[in-house]
């Protein structure tokens, strides 16, 4: 059948149909005996994960004439059994706005590359003769630090992994950070610092086993709807289960809460302490856990946040220069300085009821009852989120209720591979694979042998984080900058004053590969088209360690390349010679005269699975572009940095066959729990309970206090300003604004509200107001209905809404450990428009 | 179902499509501007832009065609101040099975009365309990960017039935 057709036949196959396509015609199908005859209704169905968000959903994907027509959700897939959310019920249409971008393009002026020229197309040779040529004079000019790259955790894992050797081996530049810095970095840092280890010990099917869920800081109906129908489903299917929701205003999850907390913005600090607090006080500690497995420290105070270090909050903050430091103490010292955070005192400085406050220690004290603890942004956007991670950890450390079914703090995450690529692949600016880090020599010298490279090639000084890049590009010491699977100028925090500069600075030149023309794409010099989700072969990795493959179905539009595509065939572009010091290729001379697309990626290892191994079902336009399975290659090389250390993934090929597996893959099966025996094959007999990311086995309690927000209202600003999603839009808007119908259900941003302050004020429903920080304004409608109601003196404003560009008005603040930047709190006013 | 596809729609769509094609092919000067067209708000995306008025939504009460058979059903009138809460489901009081006849509302498809295994149960599954994850109202707006989604029906299907 399909395998006698040759690659060029398939080829033109798609070329005509995509000529035909386009013309709105229907080729036809051959000779046809029978009107509607069986062959004419047949769809071709393959698994794929969903594009959107952290949850991982499987969904099936039904392609006819070399067009995706439709998708449901997979019953075979554990993560959702059939079910998906509205968006991921629309992913049939993400690929097909009418303005996907077929072509580079880059801003010219007399047919040249200018600047100030405006977007002209370009061939892809044209646009890599441009790129490559800034590239290198700013290798000369400035330095491996003035080049940089900023991704994404919708980047598939070899994308990810690509970029991070092509960044740091190539270039030599740790000047790599993924978007998901602003996502879940404190979350991260967090889970190195408490137990050595990144990511998650439990996974979904604690949905099924535990007795009461906490959510910190999520709004799950709405950002994570599959997961919230399992936690749903426990809820109303069993008497006894409680959900206690946290938030600073009442939304959607909270029609499921037992317990509804409402505190103000930044207070949840002090209601995990008293919480800490409750459980000593109340005589619930697990002792023996504690004793065995924990072990106590005191972290640094007034550590500044996360500003220019010239803001005057940053001179103030006496730790701002080391935030991260920590020093061991005991039980006795911890028990002593949570002591101050009593019931009377948390109620009043949060606003919150004590009587649900209490109900809410209950459940973390009760030692028969399971809980599991969710969170999301509102934890992680945070100036403390760090804090807010381990203190939450402290929880569920001083009680035992970790590392087994139903019992366990979970992380969420926002991307489909914030933990598959950003996190394990390690595309932050500190790290490496396999939770290793830049800063460490060992870790460096590990990385070089596995890619066969020159001892002490690999930068040693951690990069540009995320919010740092910008501030460097507008200062000019970063300046070729290129941008893949995210929109930055949307998503950043203060980004008319930094982001968008920096993009716009004349000394730089920005490059953005997108499937559309988002507003990041629009501020950058040159546009490369990127082919998006099944248009090429992928791998995400999901918020429960579940790592999914995926095969390409459909062709991209008109000259749209992957991004994996764009990065190693960019690397054709350089020798070492232009990259690599002189030094280094004098003792190493058998790498001299070569391009990094060979030393990086015809390494022998990249290479070394031939086309023959790729399924002839599908198109595979990167295997075939450069002759081998690259895919395969990547993926087991990068796999060969986690196996034997905890981080273990199967055989490449066996993803293709499953729902996706949670990692540690060991003999062939995954891992649900980790650290504890029984569940995790890493836990020998005997153990019991091992944190073995750590040295001693052993996983912080960390003594760390309440302290305030970067900016809080005052007389002049006197809202809180809070940020995020709605259930309808996925982050920016670049793909769901495109469908019709995720448009029409919201069709562009509000000012939710509360219906007293808008009346003291003289605002209406729906009438145009001003949003107005110190940085910036936008303006918004008056929203004091619908599905967020608002306490009186906090305003939520959805970013997905490229017309009303909320992150103007936000402030560059991050958490001084994680470099994460809060997006729930700063001060607004709201005014009329006159 | 079928029939909601009306012929008229199909031609005026072939017709629309035509159209697009048309204007592409001969106005290649403008095919560059519209290339880099944004996605929504002005050029020089730092300026303040007005803010569009508040949608109505579509409450005309009559069923949507599906763009494929697996998408959810829009929801074709208001559930303004509709409670959806652990006590109160008003959706489900017209579109459970039970209240179908009196309420004259489609009935909820079978798939909700399952569980994560696949077996039926005899009222609506907890997991599908929160209709608006999947089911969204529609406001009365043009859709801010066109989408070339095909639908299936146009490639060589022969309709079931249609002679």
């Amino acid at each position: 059948m399909i395998g006698e057709l040759t690659r060029r036949d398939l080829i033109k196959a798609h070329a005509a149909g995509i000529a035909a396509a386009t013309a709105g015609i229907a080729l036809p199908a051959g000779a046809q005996p029978v009107p509607g005859g069986v062959e004419s209704l047949e769809i071709k169905w393959s698994k794929a994960p969903c594009r959107f968000c952290g949850t991982g959903c499987g969904v099936m994907v039904g392609v006819k004439e070399g067009q995706v027509v439709a998708t449901h959700g997979d019953m075979q897939a554990e993560v959702n059994r059939g079910l998906n959310c509205i968006k991921g019920y629309f992913l049939s249409k993400i690929m097909y706005g009418e303005d996907r971008l077929k072509t580079p393009l880059l801003r010219k002026r007399n047919g040249k590359y200018a600047k100030d020229g405006e977007f002209e197309p370009v061939s892809w040779d044209e646009a890599f003769d441009v790129m490559a040529d800034q590239c290198k004079k700013v290798l000369k000019e400035k330095g491996p630090t003035a080049v940089g790259m900023f991704g994404s955790g919708q980047w598939t894992i070899f994308e990810g992994y690509a970029a991070t050797k092509l960044m740091r081996a190539g270039f030599r530049s740790n000047n790599l950070d993924p978007n998901a810095r602003h996502c879940m970095a404190s979350a991260a840092y967090a889970f190195m610092r408490t137990f050595g280890m990144d990511e998650p010990m439990g996974c979904y099917d604690d949905f099924e086993n535990a007795d009461a869920f906490v959510l910190w800081g999520s709004n799950m109906a709405e950002m994570h709807p599959i997961l919230w129908t399992r936690l749903a489903d426990r809820r109303l299917g069993h008497q006894h289960v409680k959900v206690a929701v946290l938030s600073t205003f009442t939304h959607r999850s909270m029609d499921l809460a037992d317990i509804p907390v409402i505190f103000t913005p930044g207070t949840d600090l002090a209601i995990l302490n008293y919480i800490a607090n409750h459980i000593i006080t109340s005589g619930k500690v697990n002792e023996e856990f504690v004793r065995n497995h924990t072990t106590f420290m005191k972290g640094v105070t007034n550590i500044g946040y996360g500003l220019r270090p010239e803001d005057p909050l940053e001179l103030k903050a006496a730790n701002a220069a080391n935030p991260a430091n920590m020093e061991p103490t005991d039980f006795e010292s911890f028990k002593k300085f949570v002591s101050d955070y009593t019931l009377e005192k948390v109620a009043d400085l949060t606003g919150a009821d004590p009587g649900f406050l209490q109900q809410l220690a209950d459940l973390y004290a009760d030692p028969n009852r399971k809980v599991m603890s969710l969170w999301t942004m509102g934890f992680n956007q945070h100036v403390r989120g760090v804090w807010a991670n381990h203190m939450l950890y402290n929880l569920h450390l001083l009680t035992g209720k970790i590392s087994e079914p139903g019992n366990g703090p979970f992380s969420l995450t926002g991307q489909p591979s914030a933990c598959g690529t950003a996190r394990e692949v390690g595309t932050f600016a500190h790290r490496l694979p396999a939770d290793m880090t830049v800063t460490n020599p060992e870790h460096r010298h590990h990385a070089e042998e596995i890619w066969k490279l020159p001892e002490g090639l690999l930068p040693d000084k951690p990069g540009y984080h995320a919010v740092q890049q910008d501030r460097m590009l507008k200062d000019g010491k970063l300046s070729f900058y290129w941008v893949q699977v995210n929109n930055n100028v949307q998503a950043a925090p203060n980004t008319k004053n930094e982001t968008y500069q920096g993009y716009r600075n004349p000394d730089n030149f920005i490059v953005v590969s997108d499937a559309y023309p988002t507003i990041t794409a629009m501020s950058a010099d040159l546009i490369l088209p990127a082919a998006m989700w099944v248009e090429k072969e992928g791998a995400y990795g999901n918020a429960e360690r579940r790592t999914h493959v995926w095969h390409q179905l459909v062709q991209a539009p008109g000259e749209a390349r992957s991004d994996l595509w764009q990065l190693v065939e960019f690397s054709k572009r350089f020798t070492t010679d232009e990259v690599w010091p002189a030094e280094m290729l004098d003792k190493h001379p058998d790498y001299r005269g070569k391009t990094l697309f060979e030393v990086l990626f015809k390494n022998g290892q990249v290479d070394q699975f031939p086309l023959s191994e790729v399924d002839k079902s599908y198109p595979n336009n990167e295997a075939y572009a450069f002759d081998f399975y690259i895919q395969k290659g990547l993926f087991e090389e990068y796999a060969s940095f986690g196996r034997g250390h905890g981080h273990d993934l199967a055989p490449y090929d066996r993803y293709h066959q499953e729902r996706g597996l949670r990692w540690p893959v060991v003999n062939g099966q995954e891992t649900k729990w980790r650290y504890r025996e029984g569940y995790d094959p890493y836990v020998k007999a005997g153990e019991g309970v091992k944190f073995y990311g750590r040295p001693d086995g052993r996983a912080v309690i960390l003594a760390v206090p309440y302290e305030p927000p970067a900016e809080s209202p005052d007389n002049e600003y006197d809202f809180w300003l809070v940020t995020g999603r709605v259930l309808e839009h996925w982050h920016s808007g670049s793909m769901t604004m495109r469908v019709p119908e995720l448009y029409k259900a919201f069709p562009g941003a509000r000012c939710f509200m509360n219906a007293d302050d808008a009346r003291k004020r003289g605002f209406n429903q729906g009438m145009e107001v001003r949003i107005v920080s110190r940085r910036g304004e936008i303006r918004s409608r008056v929203e004091t209905r619908g599905r967020n109601r608002m306490p009186p003196g906090v305003i939520f404003v959805p970013w997905f809404d490229a017309s009303q560009l909320i992150n103007k008005v936000t402030l560059d603040a991050t958490d001084p450990i994680s470099k994460q930047t809060d997006y729930k709190k700063c001060a607004v006013k709201i005014l009329p428009v006159a | 179902m079928r029939c909601e596809d009306s012929p008229r729609r199909i031609i005026l769509r072939s017709f629309l499509a035509a159209l697009a094609v048309f204007a592409a092919v001969f106005s290649t000067n403008l095919a560059v501007a519209q290339m880099v067209r944004e996605l929504s708000g002005p050029p020089g995306g730092m300026d303040m832009v007005p803010a569009k008025p508040m949608p109505k939504w579509n409450v005309d009460d009559v069923r949507k065609m599906r763009a494929y058979p697996d998408q959810p059903p829009v929801i074709p009138h208001s559930i303004e101040g509709y409670q959806l809460s652990v006590n109160t489901n008003r959706c489900l009081s017209c579109h459970k099975r039970e209240f179908t006849e009196g309420a004259g509302a489609p009935m909820i498809s079978v798939t909700h009365y399952m569980t994560r295994e696949g077996q039926m149960l005899a009222d609506v599954s907890p997991r599908r309990y929160f209709c608006t994850a999947c089911h969204v109202p529609q406001a009365e707006v043009q859709p801010l960017v066109g989408n070339t989604f095909r639908d299936m029906s146009e490639m060589g299907v022969e309709h079931l039935g249609g002679k």
